[in-house]
C-alpha cells in the first residue's frame, strides 16, 4: 500500500470517528431540545479543528509505523529502504484528482441542499449542520472513490 | 463512438530478462512507487506516455516492445 493510500485511509478514519462523535452530541439533543436553542458552534468549531490535529498526528503515526516496518523486512530481506516509503508519483496524482472531482460533485450536491434550507427559512441550526455534514460527506465520498480506484484500478 | 482498446506489456517478462530485475528496482529507476509497477504490470493502470518511455529506456528497448496496443475486434 502506498504511502499516499494509507493517508487516505487515515484521513477517512479520523472523518468517520469525528463526524460519529459529532452526531451523537449534538443532533442527540434533539429529542430533547428544540433545534434552534441547542448550542452547536462549539462542538462544531471543535469537531473542525479535531480533524486537523487528528489527522496530522495519524499521518505522523502511519509515517513512523510505516518506516519501522520498511525498516524491518529491509533487514529481514536484505533489500529496500526507507527512503521511498512516502514516495508519491503521477498515478497518485491521478487518483488524487479523480477523487476530488467525486467530492466536489458529491459536495455541490449537497450545497444545493442547503441552499434550499436557506431559501426556505429554516432555522440557522439546520443551515449550519447540512453545510458541515455536506462538508464530511464531500470529503468521504472523495476519500472513498479515491481507495477504490486504488485497490481496483482505472 | 470508438472501438474499446485494451493496452498490454511486457514489463514482468522484460524484468526477469534483465537479471530478474525486481518490482522495487525498477520503481527506483523510473522514481515512482512499487505499487505503480505493479498496477501496471497488471493492466489496472495505464502510465503517461513520458513514463512508458522511462520504462523503455530501463530496458533498453523500443516502446512497442514494452507496451502493446491493440484494438478489439468485435
Amino acid at each position: 500500500m502506498s504511502f499516499e493510500e494509507k493517508s487516505t485511509w487515515v484521513s477517512m478514519v479520523v472523518s468517520v470517528l469525528v463526524l460519529s462523535a459529532y452526531s451523537m452530541f449534538v443532533l442527540g439533543q434533539l429529542q430533547s431540545v428544540p433545534a434552534a436553542q441547542i448550542a452547536y458552534q462549539r462542538p462544531m468549531l471543535i469537531a473542525v479543528g479535531a480533524i486537523i490535529v487528528m489527522t496530522i498526528v495519524g499521518t505522523i503515526l502511519m509515517s513512523i509505523g510505516t518506516a519501522v516496518s520498511a525498516e524491518i523486512s529491509a533487514k529481514i530481506s536484505g533489500g529496500g529502504s526507507v527512503a521511498e516509503i512516502d514516495r508519491k508519483d503521477e498515478r497518485d496524482d491521478d487518483i488524487n484528482r479523480r477523487g476530488e472531482l467525486v467530492g466536489y460533485y458529491v459536495s455541490s450536491a449537497g450545497a444545493l441542499g442547503v441552499l434550499a434550507l436557506a431559501m426556505l427559512r429554516y432555522d440557522q441550526f439546520w443551515i449550519a449542520n447540512a453545510l458541515y455534514l455536506t462538508f464530511m460527506v464531500g470529503g468521504l465520498a472523495s476519500a472513498t472513490a479515491k481507495l477504490i480506484v486504488y485497490r481496483r484500478g482505472f | 463512438m470508438g472501438k474499446p482498446t485494451r493496452i498490454s506489456n511486457s514489463i514482468r517478462s522484460l524484468r526477469f530478462a534483465a537479471d530478474e530485475m525486481t518490482q522495487a528496482e525498477l520503481a527506483d529507476r523510473v522514481h515512482v512507487t512499487r505499487q505503480t509497477i505493479i498496477a501496471i504490470e497488471q493492466g489496472r493502470y495505464s502510465p503517461s506516455l513520458e513514463m512508458a518511455f522511462q520504462i523503455a529506456c530501463v530496458f533498453a528497448v523500443p516502446l512497442d516492445e514494452v507496451f502493446h496496443y491493440e484494438e478489439e475486434k468485435s
